[in-house]
């Protein structure tokens, strides 16, 4: 019990204990979003650096606010209008900017392994906001912590993962955590978006949505990222939509009455998920992104709290 | 990493089962008596037991006075002064299902000791709003004050030596209502 890892990498690395740590005190601080005034001062001279090298909204702004609301002096860099458009390497940035001694470094980047590489190589404590098609942990600690809040338990949940697993940290993340914790995933897609890798995690695969989606207690749908699809690996955006949209229609045939509708953000809406399904009464895509800010609230403190802390 | 705690033994007890209650009934006495009453009272107790022996004097002022006051539990971790000292923080949360402004909040805590985790509640307590006052109960007071801090109501003062600890135990948690003093074991 107790944490006490200098940086959070990956879900992969994390063991059931950690990961129940993590989510049990980002569920004790979610209190403070209800608050009139929503600021602590745990943090009180710490600072945060958002390194982004991709586009974030829901995760850096997140980070952004659970570090202000922790009382933590927050700096964002975006790779467009620093000194990368002038050529500097990433890591030298990344250098640059732990010589300005940082207590957390929060890097997102489009290689897998970015997160591990600055964990190497700077003192600071590293909080991967996505690698990738990697891992991006605390989206898992936020699916897990919203699937507790609406089941009340994880063990024996049983949850479909549906669309591009092959490009997905998320997917990658959520089976790790899910596994850890006792429950039964399922991933779904069309053959060529599903890595051979997935079985070997401990998941389940169908090809089928209308299978998958059956007697579950959560179904995530991932993005389809049309940014990473390419060489044909679906035969067209309407084909998909057809076959691995979710509707109304297959919900109610198909699926339990209790089910949980997840999304990772952001939604491309009459692809993957109808905007009826969207917005409707199963899904708890909004819950997801408010306990971000609770979860990342929870890394924050517990990285920077840590006993002996950076500078201690 | 944390070393493993030291064992400590029991040196003497300090308050037995009656003797604790009968003290509880003297500061619920007292606060009616110093506010006049019971009207727009409110108490906050300290994670853990603190939260227990707020729940007491409430019961104890239904009885007395017949009004039901409310009760919030307060976890002061984010406003430590000792965060990245003491291994990872464990954050149990705050519950304070009512508004505190306007209202007499009275902290209650089981032990005082250097004043630290009062001096943070006062800081968490005035984030959630503007009380009238704030007054302090507490169960043992055992001196040694690190800071400008004294309690309006205390069950018994006790003086202690730093190495010794104050060992507070009640039926909610422990299974007994027990107040002692342990000293570590000798190396």
């Amino acid at each position: 019990m107790g944490w006490t890892r200098k940086d959070l990498l990956s879900m992969r690395e994390l063991d059931a204990s950690e990961i129940t740590l993590m989510v049990d005190t980002a569920a004790s601080l979610q209190e403070i979003a209800s608050r009139d005034i929503k600021k602590v001062p745990a943090l009180r001279g710490k600072t945060v650096v958002n390194l982004f090298y991709e586009a974030s909204t829901r995760t850096r702004t997140s980070f952004e606010i659970a570090g202000k609301w922790l009382s933590a002096d927050v700096v964002n860099f975006s790779s467009s209008g620093s000194s990368s458009s002038k050529g500097e390497s990433f890591i030298d940035t990344a250098k640059n900017i732990a010589a300005m001694s940082p207590d957390v470094v929060v890097v997102r980047h489009s290689s897998a392994g970015a997160a591990d590489l600055l964990a190497r190589e700077l003192p600071c404590s590293i909080v991967n906001a996505g690698d990738g098609a990697h891992e991006h942990p605390t989206q898992a600690l936020l699916d897990l912590l919203t699937i507790r809040e609406k089941k009340g338990h994880f063990e024996g949940l049983h949850v479909a993962i549906v669309g591009d697993i092959a490009h997905s940290r998320v997917a990658r993340s959520d089976i790790h955590g899910m596994r850890k914790l006792g429950m039964t995933v399922t991933v779904a897609g069309p053959p060529t978006l599903i890595p051979p890798f997935v079985q070997e995690l401990g998941a389940k695969v169908s090809y089928r949505l209308e299978d998958a989606i059956g007697d579950v207690d959560v179904i995530m749908m991932l993005r389809l990222q049309q940014e990473r699809m390419s060489a044909g690996l679906i035969p067209s955006t309407r084909e998909y939509a057809r076959f691995w949209g979710l509707t109304l229609d297959k919900l109610a045939r198909h699926a339990r009455p209790d089910v949980l509708i997840m999304h990772p953000g952001p939604v491309n809406r009459g692809i993957e998920l109808s905007p009826e399904v969207a917005d409707g009464p199963y899904s708890v895509i909004l819950d997801q992104v408010s306990r971000g800010v609770a979860v990342r609230m929870g890394v924050l403190l517990l990285l920077a709290g840590r006993k002996g802390g950076d500078g201690a | 990493m944390s070393s493993p705690a030291p064992r400590h033994r029991e040196k003497a007890q300090v308050l037995d089962e009656t003797a604790l209650d009968r003290a509880l009934t003297r500061i619920a006495h007292e606060i009616l008596e110093k506010n006049g009453g019971a009207k727009d009272l409110a108490f906050v107790g300290l994670r853990t037991r603190g939260v227990s022996l707020a729940h007491r004097l409430a019961a104890k002022i239904a009885h007395i006075d017949g009004t039901t006051l409310p009760v919030g539990t307060l976890d002061i971790t984010l406003y430590r002064d000792d965060l990245g000292m003491r291994g990872t923080p464990v954050i149990r949360g705050t519950d304070i299902p009512f508004s505190i402004k306007d209202k007499t909040v009275i902290l209650v805590d089981d032990v005082l000791f250097t004043g630290r985790t009062i001096r943070a509640a006062l800081d968490a307590i005035i984030d959630l709003g503007r009380p009238t006052a704030i007054q302090l109960a507490c169960l043992i007071d055992r001196g040694h004050r690190e800071l400008p801090i004294r309690p309006d109501y205390v069950g018994k003062n006790l003086p202690t030596s730093r190495r010794e600890s104050v060992a507070v135990r009640l039926r909610e948690h422990d299974g007994e209502d027990r107040v002692v003093i342990e000293e570590p074991e000798e190396a």
